[in-house]
């Protein structure tokens, strides 16, 4: 505790509670298990980014269908490989915190379910995200008509300006009244 | 700052009397204008280096720096200038700024330009609250719209870079503005420069110019308390956090200047400290909850409505503990101050004939011996005046938890996004158990599949008569089953009380603890039954869970009702006993009294021994047993039910898997699942029990609490070691109210057995507080009249007359009767409202359809008529950023061929060459812009929107 304590830095800790929505204790273990995740020459290095493969390894990740997702949407890597920096790893505990509003959650929720990242969830996304929620095995998966009729049946609900995909507003729109959303869209360490 | 003071002044001076001269050519001015900015920029470079920090570092190119700084400085040349034109002429700004303005500027006096400034200040006064949100925006904006602004206008301080500028601007704000507006959106611009300069010297300031900097420092405060809830990578972050406080810090100083600086400097210190006490707190507060680690584990492997139920369990613990705590301190703490110390009089101590067996264990296993005359039971207290708030208190916590509850509840019951739902909402994040993924995703896919045939409604009932039969033959089974229980349970306890009279020693340990082991197996095997029942009902899962969860709830209910009806059987004989047992001791005494007498009372009367005096059965203390013991062997059940039922048929399942004929893990035995209502409904009657209880046993919240605390530890471990997670999860958020009402129900009907026995059975005449009276609510009275002053408790009895009586229980009659109704309505308004929103979307939908189908077909004949002339739609199909790039990148050529020409090109060449070149295309994407409104609805708006979908989410 106390080694972690001082490789975090006091100031670092303070200004990390500020931008995020995590408690001191919480930033301190996020620490702790990014750091079980290097390697001994990276532990040197300041700022090291972690490939996506070693994140996943964690076991709150480990069998997240969005697990990939993720990595990609919270990682500020230039080469796009979903490598995260601790405090890119801070930002989304902060996100998937208890405390974090709704509105941020809505937001990632939604980048997470944009799987092209072109700022709509359309027919594809939506494919890929009923995919991911059914699991890989052929038994849960859907047939391409129910496939074809869930789609039609969200887009009804949710598309309300008509342009054949959900765009953001959209999309917070009907994850607001939603009651399980705030409760659900939580990871903890 | 001093020195930004004296750059300022120097200015100032410059501007006056500098222009007071005519200055003949604009060259000249420029230059002039040149050097003045260049000593402020000197300073404000340094300031903005830092304050632009973020935009420094995303300037690709450092080389450029000089150029930006020469850029700056010429725009606010032209700004001031121009300003000062609107002064003096009131002139509409024309296109180019014409060197004749500068001369008559130039005559401009000193007085002149503090005029301005004051008028300047009143107006961004008026218009700051109107343009907060808007300069909010900008200043975000200013990272990146301010820079290519600069780049756009460097080299070249026409208008049409202004155009340029604006164009930037109307893209960002979304507000599509003429050429003719562009006065207004011009000065908007010069306000916020002049709100900069302010900032960069506060020691100037006027009142006016000090509020407008308290509020540029506030906001950038609710920057920082907001920025945690901004999506923005955590660079970015840093740097606006680094950022924003600097200019905080800075300014927060110089801000109080005058004579409340001390004070607001001791404000600012004092909400800083405690804003980190208040952050010290909540870490504090989040690591006293007890359990939320263990907790989070459990939440992080099975997902939340597992959780839910340790919740619940932690809930439950502190109610305890509170109930705990209100015993102790009302009824213990003052016997042990107040009363007699054990074995001082007869009721605290052991009697004669029972002393050898006191200390055995199997006697106090059952709570007899020593356990029987200690403080754990109603018989040790004194007659003192000990008042029972436990269940008011209990009632007043769970009617509040539901209230709130069922408020937080309320809000989510619309199912107008179904399917969306059930698509955006349905992975709970927290699961990290491969198992758990997997029955997850099995259960989304069932959910998803029902969904669609519900949709599809082609749901036939084949045989519907067969179903209903079933159904009712289940029912049928389902009472059988609740009245074998509850029979079994009466014809056991009526038998226990026969072997009593026998005397317990005569029997073995089966025929003691009957009762309570027969309805520990009837409440585990029971729900067993019915589940097998429960599959020839053919109900929907989640019907077929409430109705299970109903009729374990019947089965429990019932067999506590049984028990409490044997119970008050064995009170009516134990008053009997108590009638002979009176009787025997007033002989006894008298007896007593004889001996004494006739001893001629020389001697002091005899001593006698308090385990000698004849006593009562005192019925309470029976009770308080049963009650104990019938908790305790529940304990017993459930620990080795965990024990056997879930530990060792895990070991048994993994390690006998490597030996056996079929997989043991995913067939048949497989690991039992964690259930959660059904624990849920045992906490619920084990609370209901100790509430009942309570009265008889003063002690059982303090079990209670030890038995919460060993199987909250122990559920922990069994969870994490040898559950798998139950298929079929029904969601925490909805099923908490229900447990509650379940705890509700529960605690109205246990708290009425203990009423009844107050109101109608006397006390027994020799133990507990109530001894000798005849009801035991008769000690109200007696301390009305003891107690308390004579006008209290006249006032009480005449309050108590049924004149006033009466009136007042119709007034709460009448009261409950209204609030019903206005709660009625209120109903009926809620679900008003919410039809109309459904029909008004609907109405939305359908305009939105019938606007996308009209813009479609607009859109085709635009197409047609456009084909002939095919410049112009593709001028239109442009997107805005793409023009952006286009302007930006002329302004970059604009800029090269200024600084290639040493930084002061000939104006009218640029006059003459620019509009020619640069103009009509701004122009023409604003008429294609604004024509679109009505004439291409379809295909520019779209690509617009998703351009601004993108910016857009950068924001958030």
């Amino acid at each position: 505790m106390g080694t972690t304590a001082s490789q975090l830095g006091k100031d670092m800790l303070s200004e990390y509670q500020e931008l995020t929505f995590l408690t001191k204790q919480e930033i301190l273990l996020a620490h702790k298990r990014f750091t079980e995740l290097l390697t001994k020459d990276e532990k040197d290095l300041p700022n090291t980014r972690v490939p996506m493969e070693r994140i996943l390894t964690l076991p709150e990740l480990k069998s997240n269908p969005f697990r990939k997702r993720i990595c990609n949407v919270f990682s500020t890597s230039e080469y796009k490989d979903g490598g995260l920096t601790f405090e890119d790893f801070l930002d989304l505990l902060s996100a998937f915190s208890d405390s974090a509003t709704l509105e941020i959650k809505s937001h990632y929720a939604f980048r997470i379910f944009d799987f092209d990242d072109d700022g709509t969830l359309d027919c594809r996304d939506l494919e890929k995200l009923v995919n991911c929620l059914t699991g890989e095995t052929d038994d849960t998966r859907l047939t391409p008509e129910e496939m074809r009729q869930l789609i039609n049946n969200i887009l009804e609900e949710s598309d309300i300006d008509k342009d054949g995909t959900v765009n953001l507003s959209e999309f917070q729109h009907v994850i607001s009244r939603s009651p399980d959303f705030v409760s659900s869209f939580k990871i903890v360490l | 700052m001093a020195m930004l003071f004296a750059t300022w002044k120097h200015c100032v001076y410059v501007f006056a009397t500098g222009l007071e001269d005519e200055v003949d050519t604009f060259q000249e001015e420029h230059e002039r204008e040149r050097h003045r900015g260049k000593r402020r920029d000197g300073e404000r470079a340094k300031k903005k280096k830092r304050a632009n920090g973020e935009r420094r570092k995303r300037a690709s190119n450092v080389g450029q720096e000089e150029e930006k700084l020469q850029a700056r400085r010429e725009k606010k040349g032209r700004r001031k200038r121009s300003s000062s034109d609107q002064q003096a002429e009131g002139r509409e700004g024309d296109e180019a700024e014409q060197p004749t303005t500068k001369s008559s500027k130039a005559a401009k006096t000193r007085k002149n330009v503090k005029n301005e400034k004051t008028r300047k200040v009143e107006k961004e006064e008026k218009e700051d609250e109107a343009d907060d949100e808007e300069r909010n925006a900008k200043r975000k904006k200013k990272h990146g719209s301010n820079k290519k602004e600069e780049n756009v206008e460097d080299g070249n301080k026409h208008t049409v870079k202004e155009k340029a500028g604006e164009v930037k601007k109307k893209k960002h704000k979304k507000v599509v503005e003429t050429s003719s507006e562009k006065e207004t959106s011009e000065e908007e611009d010069n306000e916020e420069e002049d709100s900069e300069e302010k900032e960069v010297r506060p020691e100037t300031l006027t009142p006016e110019e000090l509020e407008t900097l308290k509020e540029a420092v506030d906001e950038r405060k609710k920057l920082i308390q907001g920025l945690r809830g901004k999506p923005w990578a955590m660079k970015k972050k840093l740097v606006t956090l680094r950022e924003s406080q600097e200019f905080v810090e800075k300014y927060e100083g110089a801000l109080g200047k005058g004579k409340g600086r001390k004070l607001y400097a001791y404000k600012v210190m004092m909400t800083k400290k405690w804003m980190k006490f208040k952050r010290d707190f909540e870490n504090f507060k989040t690591a006293c909850i007890p359990w939320e680690m263990k907790i989070k584990e459990i939440e992080s492997h099975f997902g939340s409505s597992v959780a839910s139920y340790f919740i619940f369990l932690r809930w439950m613990y502190g109610i305890n503990m509170i109930l705990f705590c209100l015993t102790f301190g009302l009824v213990m703490v003052p016997e042990a101050l107040m009363g007699r110390p054990y074995g001082t009089i007869p009721r605290k101590t052991v009697p004669r004939a029972e002393a050898p067996s006191a200390m055995d264990f199997a006697v106090l296993w059952d709570f007899g011996g020593y356990a029987q005359y200690s403080v754990l039971f109603y018989g040790y207290y004194n007659n003192q005046r000990a008042i029972g708030w436990l269940n008011a208190y209990s009632y007043m916590v769970v009617i509040r938890t539901m209230a709130r509850n069922a408020n937080e509840s309320g809000v989510g019951d619309d199912n107008s996004f179904n399917f969306s739902w059930k698509m955006f909402t349905s992975w709970d994040y927290l699961i990290g158990n491969p198992e758990t993924a997997d029955n997850k995703f099995a259960s989304i896919t069932t959910i998803f599949k029902e969904a669609i045939l519900e949709e599809q409604e082609s749901r036939k009932d084949d045989n519907i008569h067969l179903t209903r039969f079933l159904r009712v033959l289940a029912n049928f089974l389902v009472l059988c089953c609740l009245a074998g229980s509850g029979y079994l349970i009466y014809f056991v306890v009526r038998r226990s009380q026969k072997f009593a009279l026998d005397g317990l020693e005569n029997h073995t340990w089966w025929e003691r603890n009957e009762v309570n082991m027969v309805m520990s197996l009837l409440g585990m095997f029971c729900p067993m039954l019915f589940d097998v029942i429960s599959a020839l009902e053919n109900y929907h899962p989640r019907v077929a869970l409430q109705w299970q969860l109903g009729r374990i709830f019947a089965l429990f209910l019932g067999n506590l009702y049984t028990f409490i009806i044997a119970l008050m059987d064995e009170i009516n004989l134990k008053r009997e006993e108590e009638k002979i047992v009176k009787f025997n001791i007033t002989t006894w005494e008298a007896s007593l009294y004889n001996i004494s007498a006739s001893e001629n009372s020389t001697a002091p009367p005899v001593t006698i021994q308090p385990a000698d005096v004849p006593r009562g059965p005192c019925w309470e203390t029976m009770v308080g047993q049963e009650f104990v013991r019938l908790i305790i062997s529940d304990t017993m059940t459930t620990y080795i039910t965990l024990l056997i039922g879930d530990f060792l048929r895990a070991v048994l399942v993994r390690f006998l898997n490597y030996c056996w004929c079929w997989d043991l893990e995913a067939g048949f035995p497989s690991y039992s699942e964690f259930d959660v209502s059904g624990n849920v409904l045992g906490l619920i009657f084990n609370q209901g029990m100790i509430w009942m209880g309570a009265f008889y046993a003063p002690c059982l919240p303090a079990l209670n609490l030890l038995r919460l605390h060993v199987s909250m530890y122990l559920q922990c471990w069994a969870v994490m070691c040898c559950n798998v997670p139950q298929e079929r999860v029904f969601k925490a958020s909805g099923s908490n109210n229900f447990y509650m009402a379940m705890l509700l129900v529960i605690l109205f009907l246990s708290t009425l057995p203990a009423i009844y026995t107050i109101v109608t059975i006397p006390p027994s005449f020799d133990c507990g507080p109530f001894s000798g009276k005849k009801r035991m609510f008769d000690v109200i009275q007696e301390t009305l009249e003891s107690d308390f002053p004579t006008w209290f408790s006249k006032v009480f009895s005449s309050a108590s007359n049924p004149g006033l009586v009466l009136p007042f229980i119709l007034l709460m009659v009448l009261a409950i009767y209204y609030l019903q109704s206005t709660s009625k309505s209120y109903k009926e308004a809620n679900v008003d409202l919410k039809k109309k929103l459904q029909t008004q979307n609907e109405e939305n939908k359908k305009k939105n359809k019938l606007a996308a189908l009209k813009a479609q077909m607009d859109l085709e004949e635009a197409r047609k008529a456009a084909s002939p002339s095919a410049e112009h739609p593709k001028n239109n199909n442009a997107s805005p950023d793409q023009e952006a790039d286009e302007e930006e990148d002329r302004g970059r050529g604009q800029r090269m061929y200024h600084s290639k020409n040493g930084r002061s090109p000939p104006p009218p060449r640029h006059d003459g060459h620019l509009p020619a070149t640069r103009a009509p295309v701004p122009r023409n994407y604003h008429h294609g812009n604004q024509g679109s409104a009505g004439y291409l609805p379809g295909f520019p708006r779209e690509s617009e929107a998703r351009m601004h979908r993108v910016p857009s989410l950068q924001r958030h």
